[in-house]
């Protein structure tokens, strides 16, 4: 048993000890996403495992499978803090601090003895740095997964196509169009004008926040593929600066029927169908479509 | 040698493809099409794509071509029945069709049809009963 592994089993408690004074000391404690005490089950945890790893002599290669355990236990915790929505700093101090406080029971104990010192605490170092490493990968990976799932999520809620009137199809677009999201909406948009024999559809605009070129060219393309289908397809909800900047960019959309809101649409839409909608005076309320 | 066949309809020509378009039957059809509008003197072609589930560029322009021959023999052209992964397709490749008129099917293409002619030449005698056909409002 070399060195290291002996000072850091012998001086464990103590290392846990000046560990958690570090990190309940520290001003960006986060106590209100994890309690103290599951801070010091974690912490412990690791030690226990580092203290364990170390045992085997190995100190360089933390790839090998004496640390397979250390780095599970590393992955978990922060996977679980990516989640939990801890900040990066606060995840990557956790395994710095540890350094920290090896270092200073390292000082106290070999304070005679500088060259053994030297090398212990760089030796120490370099594991720990690997290991803040390893941590800071898995949590970027967590962050990417939670990513990964709302965007799955945003395009399979984002594209409803509503029947709003016999024939008549409507579809609010809300958030950016980018390539993958167009085919979605025209694979659905084409597939319900199939469904239901809807000769007129309605892309709704007021929530897409920009309109670029690209944007621009994606609704052309949907606007197309519908009329090749042998539907008709109204623009509605282009906002004024969203009117302003088609026209600085230099986009034609002038072989497309645009309309200012949905409601304008709708009623181009009736009158393309051929069909009214009044009001009748016995009974206010109701407006009745023949 | 497979051939599509070409009804005639009233003043119409009716063309259904229930088989996968490889090029020398698209280009048979073109011919044959272009040949019997200008034998029977048709006013419109009904092309009943909804059996077709494989497009590719050279089918897309032979489409447009049929367009624009009929419509210097004074045809016009309507498309029916597109599923939606042609339209994608087509759309992908850049060939929107212009010039060509598009139905959702069979029925309300002859409608457009008969709308398109409508214009062209007022009512149609016997084929139309429907009064003058003014849907300006």
């Amino acid at each position: 048993m070399d060195l290291t592994s002996q000072l850091l089993q012998k001086h464990k408690k103590r290392i846990l000890e000046i560990w958690m004074q570090n990190q309940l000391a520290d001003v960006m404690l986060r106590d209100d996403l994890m309690t103290n005490d599951e801070l010091r089950r974690q912490s412990e945890e690791l030690l226990e495992a580092l203290a364990r790893a170390v045992t085997s002599g190995n100190l360089d290669n933390i790839y090998s499978s004496d640390y397979e355990q250390i780095t599970e236990i590393l992955s978990d915790i922060s996977i679980t803090r990516a989640r939990q929505g801890f900040s990066p700093r606060e995840t990557g101090m956790f395994v710095l601090s540890l350094k920290q406080a090896i270092n200073a029971v390292y000082e106290q104990e070999l304070s005679d003895k500088p060259a053994e010192l030297y090398r212990e605490i760089s030796t120490i170092n370099k594991l720990l740095d690997n290991l803040s490493i390893i941590t800071f990968e898995t949590y970027i990976k967590g962050r990417e997964e939670v990513i990964l799932r709302q965007t799955d999520e945003i395009n399979e809620i984002s594209t409803p196509v509503i029947r709003v009137w016999e024939g008549i199809l409507a579809l609010p677009i809300i958030g950016t169009l980018d390539s993958a999201r167009t085919q979605i909406v025209m694979e659905n948009l084409l597939q319900e004008i199939v469904n239901t024999g809807s000769s007129i559809a309605i892309l709704d605009i007021s929530g897409v926040p920009a309109v670029d070129s690209l944007v621009a060219q994606h609704l052309i393309k949907t606007v197309s593929a519908t009329r090749l289908m042998g539907a008709e397809c109204i623009i509605s909800g282009i906002r004024a600066e969203i009117a302003q900047t088609i026209v600085h960019l230099g986009i034609d959309l002038s072989n497309i029927k645009t309309k200012a809101s949905l409601a304008h649409a709708l009623q181009l839409a009736f009158s393309m169908r051929n069909v009214e909608v009044r009001k009748i005076n016995r009974t206010p309320m109701s407006g009745l479509g023949r | 040698m497979e051939r599509i066949p070409i009804l005639k309809l009233g003043p119409f020509l009716l063309v259904t493809i229930q088989i996968d378009l490889y090029d020398r039957v698209a280009l048979n059809l073109e011919n044959d099409l272009i040949t019997m509008v200008s034998k029977t003197g048709a006013k419109g072609v009904l092309i009943d794509i909804s059996a077709v589930n494989i497009v590719d560029s050279f089918m897309g322009r032979i489409l447009g071509n049929i367009a624009s021959m009929s419509r210097i023999m004074d045809a016009e052209t309507v498309v029916v029945g597109m599923q939606p992964a042609v339209a994608i397709t087509l759309v992908e490749l850049g060939l929107t069709l212009q010039g060509v008129h598009t139905a959702l099917d069979v029925e309300k293409g002859m409608e457009l049809l008969k709308t398109k002619i409508d214009i062209q030449y007022g009512s149609l005698d016997e084929d139309e009963e429907e009064g003058p056909d003014d849907r300006t409002d």
